[in-house]
């Protein structure tokens, strides 16, 4: 009930900056590279490496995961001044939660197929640590828009690591990409049988992989740390 | 005799973090010194043994379909298991915040070294997958217990065995970009590949 009541608030104060101004846009690119929530943050491994045997649902996760993050902030930080702050934590655990609910009903609806595969991973991205770690950081005080974009550069941040973990583990481990028989092809096109490393499919290949991306990652944008 | 050999499973083959990969964001946060990993090992498996047999009581008298039934029989047809989420979460939550009051009475030299992390409990995957994961696999009440139980060891022996590796770390020569995270990831990439032999056994 009172959602609505802060929400025409904010509508009414105008805003000057521009939708996209420059400050804006960094909150968009930051996560992406310098500030990644995987690599540089440590944030929403364990979701990371759980589903991302093949392509295609790490690509469903990330986008359930984009959906959550993005309107959590926005409801988070819409209510952010009626919140008190002894609570929050409760507060922030049933929206996500809420959200999640959502997902996992309309996946079920939908796409049955890819709810049966991600099981029990849909429901833990309610702890999947980047959501609660973006409202505790970020939507708790800065306007609904800022929190928006916000959401979105950390939803995208952690998107592309996955689905890059989730490329190589897939070509290397089933040699397929996007359930397209790439090595079958190419073996067959050269008449010689390349070998899977099933390795790659079980959770060893995860650890290493995402080993690997952080270390070329942190190399490339120069962030290190004590060890 | 199946209860143990569920316990042992839990523990080594589906390991929380090497199979699961539950748990992982405190797993590699609090890994630093053996001692604090230790207390948050010890508060994990007690949340986790505590909530998964609640969750399964919770799960099997309100919100399966017609579970309701012991209230009156017109709830025959109620479904309330899309509530799942949401009380689950609840009930971790609330269970944490009793570990947290525990812990800084009892303790506030652990309770300070865990800082944020304790709170942080309530958000590790490990403890609301092990409730998700006793639903999954039809678990009755005794099964959940050694379950939760069970789990909760898997994952305190993975974080103190990785603090220990950590500490000696500190005096290796690591390559700059690898180091924290990067080599955290291929240590545990490694211990995974040492308890991938324990799979198969049977008692």
């Amino acid at each position: 009930m009172s959602v609505e009541a802060v929400e025409t608030q904010e509508v009414v104060k105008q805003e000057r900056e521009a939708l996209f101004s420059k400050r804006r846009r960094k909150f968009v690119s930051d996560p992406l590279n310098d500030d990644n929530p995987i690599t540089v943050q440590v944030l929403g491994i364990c979701s990371a490496l759980a589903v991302t045997t093949q392509i295609k649902p790490t690509l469903v996760m990330s986008i359930a995961v984009v959906f959550v993050i993005v309107f959590s902030n926005l409801i988070i930080s819409l209510i952010r001044k009626l919140v008190p702050n002894r609570v929050r934590i409760i507060v922030q655990l049933a929206v996500i939660a809420t959200l999640v609910t959502l997902v996992n009903e309309v996946l079920k609806a939908y796409l049955f197929d890819m709810y049966k595969q991600l099981s029990v991973f849909i429901g833990l991205i309610i702890t999947n640590c980047i959501i609660m770690g973006r409202l505790e950081a970020f939507a708790l005080g800065n306007k609904p828009w800022d929190s928006v974009l916000d959401g979105l550069g950390s939803g995208f941040g952690y998107a592309w690591i996955i689905l890059a973990v989730a490329f190589f583990r897939e070509l290397f481990g089933s040699g397929s990409i996007f359930g397209y028989p790439l090595y079958e092809k190419i073996g067959g096109a050269m008449g010689v049988e390349l070998a899977n490393n099933g390795l790659m499919v079980s959770s060893i290949g995860a650890f290493m992989v995402l080993g690997i991306i952080i270390w070329v990652q942190r190399t490339l944008n120069g962030y290190t740390e004590e060890n | 005799m199946e209860l143990l050999s569920l316990g042992i499973k839990s523990i080594f083959i589906d390991n929380m973090v090497f199979s699961l990969f539950l748990g992982m964001c405190s797993y590699l946060a609090v890994s630093k010194k053996v001692s604090t990993a230790m207390g948050l090992g010890l508060a994990v498996v007690f949340v986790l043994t505590i909530t998964v047999p609640v969750n399964w009581a919770i799960r099997e008298y309100v919100l399966k379909e017609g579970a309701l039934t012991w209230l009156s029989a017109d709830f025959a047809k109620v479904d309330l298991s899309f509530l799942q989420f949401i009380m689950f979460i609840a009930v971790i939550a609330a269970m944490v915040q009793l570990v947290e009051m525990v812990i800084e009475k009892f303790s506030p030299s652990l309770y300070g070294s865990l800082g944020i992390f304790l709170p942080l409990i309530a958000v590790n995957c490990a403890i609301l997958g092990a409730s998700l994961f006793m639903v999954q696999r039809e678990h009755n009440f005794a099964e959940s217990v050694v379950y939760g139980f069970g789990s909760g060891i898997g994952w305190w022996l993975a974080i103190i065995a990785l603090a220990a590796i950590r500490e000696r770390l500190k005096y290796s020569h690591v390559p700059k970009g690898l180091r924290g995270l990067g080599i955290t990831m291929l240590i545990t990439g490694l211990m995974g590949l040492g308890f991938l032999s324990f799979i198969g056994i049977k008692i």
